[in-house]
């Protein structure tokens, strides 16, 4: 084709798309779990400008003329999952020059056409948040990120605030990982870990005191320190600590150290969190846990077990879910809700913990997490329940936007595996595409 | 009756509670999967001595009154787990429990794994608990040729008690894993090399009117005489290709383990006539497996290729896969039910040369059973008891 044919064709189909994003979609006939609310038999999700614009029972949303109808008849429509911790991406974090670097940020490592991002698509991820490693006890600042399709840079998958600020929370960790038998800066103890971590949220204080007395006399604020202002957030309360904790007493120091400065907290893995359950519970903190085919791999989960969800659901916890990813696949977070239910959590809370829970974890319930009016249209295409092992996510769309679709080729070998599944961006942006005008 | 008495009586049946019951069991299924024929619906399982005596529908068997009866929903043989590494390797995952591979060199098929294996460790127990009874294990796929395999079933206080084939097949690893840093071999042109040189030399000790009496000869020359199988893992179509190469040069007997790139060579793969224990469905891709999918199983099976699946060998967490999980992801990945329960089932026995023995319910074979409250596969459904040589070995409800 010559060059001006591709432009002309390009500007028909960005009009095409323009025209499409303003018409409002309807999906008809599922059976539409929303988690806010009972299941829909019969159930209709309107999708316009990339927001949930109705969703209800088939006789009772109206529909204008200009509707494009999809039938979807015998599948299931559910949320976006939510995947409270995860390491897509590719990304690395805090270095070995100190076990303390909150002035990290996750965003400055990520390549947004790695395999595992869409490898996460295809497993029904719509929301992640990504984070550095726990060989730290700070191993930087965490990304809250949508798996929007075809991202050529991070800045595509950002979830921006109100203030126009991209979210995202800070990694902690305890137990063993960011000990050091060679000592040095990094702790060898747990005892030496708390001390740390203490330390640094006490010269933050004193930061965030020289600010608060500065007042409007810029000559008498300190010298601008990227990692005490990251902690200042975390004092303020307007940055998650997102915990990586197993065992039962590296559990409780997690708390401990969230109500001496009075952060907010998400507990990350939570391995015997089924022997100190009411503690957690007590504490109101979140607890995102994650399902490990067999207990062990190292001394500190030598305990854990499928009974986690049930025995937070049964204490009174908020009880989510990860991945991990690479620990457990992407692809499988779904599985994880069938893993809970076998262990005794409610089907209700489980799926809860697939969708609801995370988006709280993430301070992101207000746009997504349930099928609602006014939230962001994402949403899975089930062919059938979601917690069974015969069900195939056929679709994943995040914002009103397909970025999954098993029946296309190229999306499917990302779902299954197959040759060249694990190439950067190999689904979208081959370099064959070029010659066949596909991309410029 | 006087209280001495009662107490007596209790204390014997608490101990008879202790101590797996090893007397005649009645199996009830509302499905029993036999996998020697179509599924019986309300069918009993009778077992004695060890052995399975009798398999049929309710209204043909007859339950004779001293036989302890057990219900289920679902009844399956037990389950194999065609290769994995448990009981070398133990779930601490610390280097007084990681047994499964000796360092010091690349070449040793003297290797035994009844010499590593810890029939009491947890992850035995934890298979066990979703119904797996029987296990190959051995060498951990790291090194060239890191060790033998044995076949155990899981149950027993010793490895004497568990072990059923001491010696099952000797393993082989190309590709990546097979590289040691820094030393040799540190090419695969070099690892062939190196195995070639191995497998001459046995060829020349076979022909020798005195053989030498070292390990690592006579199990050498038992492999080129054809008496013990290679299991060769290779994942990538290349090293594949190597292992079937290797096999026809030697005429040696091979079994193919990982093959992850299987799915690129289904005819090569079919004309050599070898099996394949394939990776666990949702083994990591990466590396040398960076092509596998999760839709091998369901090719190989439709081109006639025997294959079976495994747990494999995990360095982290899980420190081991469950093949009833692993089996399970088939599922929405091409296979249907009973297909999947042949797989880890009947196929894995043939693999493994014991289908006279395990991985059907008939009569006369090894009362191995499984038995669950729905579909096995489903995330939601639990194994609520496990028998093994016809003892009841677990009513854990997984």
């Amino acid at each position: 084709m010559k060059k001006t044919t591709i432009l002309m064709v390009l500007v028909v189909f960005s009009a095409i798309i323009a025209a499409a994003q303003d018409r409002p979609t309807a999906f008809i006939n599922a059976r539409i779990i929303p988690i806010s609310g009972p299941a829909i038999e019969q159930g209709i999700i309107l999708v316009q400008n990339g927001k949930i614009s109705a969703v209800g029972d088939a006789r009772t949303v109206r529909l204008s003329s200009d509707v494009t109808i999809v039938d979807v008849a015998g599948k299931v429509i559910m949320p976006g999952l939510v995947d409270t911790h995860s390491h897509i991406g590719g990304a690395a974090g805090a270095d070995s020059s100190a076990p303390i670097q909150p002035d990290i940020r996750i965003l400055d490592s990520i390549n947004a056409r790695d395999s595992g991002i869409q490898r996460a698509q295809s497993g029904g991820v719509t929301t992640v948040n990504v984070m550095p490693g726990s060989g730290h006890l700070d191993s930087g600042q965490t990304l809250y990120l949508k798996l929007r399709d075809d991202a050529v840079k991070i800045d595509d998958l950002l979830i921006f605030d109100k203030d126009g600020k991209y979210a995202g929370g800070i990694k902690f960790a305890n137990g063993t990982n960011p000990i050091r038998a060679t000592g040095g800066a990094f702790p060898g103890t747990r005892a030496r870990s708390a001390a740390l971590v203490r330390d640094q949220l006490i010269k933050a204080q004193e930061y965030k005191d020289k600010i608060v007395k500065a007042g409007n006399d810029k000559a008498k604020l300190p010298a601008r320190d990227l990692a005490m202002e990251a902690l200042v957030e975390v004092l303020d309360r307007k940055r998650v600590v997102h915990f990586h904790t197993h065992r039962h007493d590296d559990i409780l120091t997690a708390i401990r150290l969230s109500k001496e400065f009075n952060f907010r907290l998400v507990l990350q893995h939570v391995s015997e969190a089924w022997k100190v359950a009411d503690e957690i519970a007590k504490s109101g903190a979140p607890a995102s846990i994650i399902f490990i085919d067999s207990p062990g791999g190292k001394l500190e989960t030598m305990d854990i077990d499928f009974r986690n969800g049930a025995a937070l659901e049964k204490a009174g916890a908020l009880v989510g879910f990860h991945t991990d990813d690479s620990i457990t696949d992407s692809r499988w977070l779904l599985r994880s809700g069938g893993l809970a239910m076998r262990a005794g959590m409610s089907r209700e809370k489980a799926l809860y913990a697939l969708t609801m829970a995370g988006a709280k974890m993430l301070d992101l319930d207000s746009r997504i997490g349930s099928l609602e009016t006014g939230k962001d249209a994402d949403f899975l295409i089930l062919s059938g329940d979601p917690l069974s092992v015969y069900t195939r996510i056929e679709q994943t769309w995040v914002e009103g936007k397909k970025v999954f679709d098993f029946a296309d080729p190229k999306d499917r070998v990302i779902a299954t595996g197959g040759k060249g599944a694990g190439n950067d961006g190999a689904a979208h942006t081959d370099i064959h595409d070029l010659d066949e005008g596909g991309h410029e | 009756m006087n209280s001495k008495y009662i107490k007596f009586l209790f204390i014997l049946i608490a101990l008879l509670a202790a101590v797996p019951c090893a007397a005649q069991i009645a199996v009830k299924g509302e499905t029993v999967y036999t996998m020697a024929g179509a599924p019986i619906t309300n069918g009993v399982v009778l077992i004695n001595n060890g052995k399975i005596e009798k398999v049929g529908p309710a209204s043909s068997v007859t339950i004779p009154a001293n036989y302890r009866t057990v219900s289920a929903k679902v009844v399956t043989p037990g389950l194999i787990d065609a290769h994995t590494v448990v009981g070398l390797n133990g779930y601490l995952n610390q280097p007084n429990d990681q047994m499964a591979l000796d360092a010091s060199g690349p070449i040793q098929p003297e290797l035994r794994a009844t010499d590593a294996y810890n029939a009491e460790e947890r992850l035995v127990q934890w298979l066990r608990e979703f119904g797996i009874t029987t296990i190959h294990t051995g060498a951990q796929p790291s090194a060239l040729m890191p060790g033998q395999t044995m076949v155990a079933k899981t149950w027993g206080k010793t490895v004497d008690d568990a072990t059923i084939v001491p010696t099952s097949m000797v393993s082989v690893v190309l590709g990546s894993a097979a590289n040691r840093s820094g030393g040799s071999p540190g090419t695969r042109a070099k690892q062939v090399a190196m195995l070639r040189a191995e497998l001459i030399k046995a060829q020349e000790n076979a022909a020798k009117k005195e053989a030498p009496k070292d390990l690592r000869s006579q199990i050498m020359m038992r492999v080129i005489k054809g008496e013990v199988k290679l299991l060769v893992t290779a994942n990538k179509d290349q090293d594949i290709m190597t292992a079937l190469r290797l096999a026809k040069e030697f005429n040696l007997k091979i079994v193919l383990d990982g093959a992850a790139d299987a799915h690129m060579l289904i005819d090569e793969i079919k004309a050599s006539g070898f099996p394949v224990i394939l990776h666990p469905t949702m083994a990591r891709p990466g590396g040398d497996a960076a092509n596998l999918s999760m839709e091998t199983a369901s090719k190989l099976k439709a081109a006639g290729i025997p294959v079976t699946i495994q747990s494999g060998y995990e360095g982290y967490v899980p420190k081991t896969r469950v093949v009833l999980f692993e089996a399970a992801m088939t599922l929405a990945n091409g296979l249907t039910k009973e297909q999947a329960l042949s797989l880890i089932t009947i196929d894995a026995a043939k693999i493994l040369g014991l289908d006279s023995r395990i991985g059907s319910i008939a009569a006369g074979k090894d009362a191995d059973i499984a038995m669950y409250d729905g579909d096995p596969f489903e995330y939601t459904t639990h194994c609520t008891g496990t028998i093994i040589d016809g003892k009841l070995v677990n009513e854990v409800v997984r």
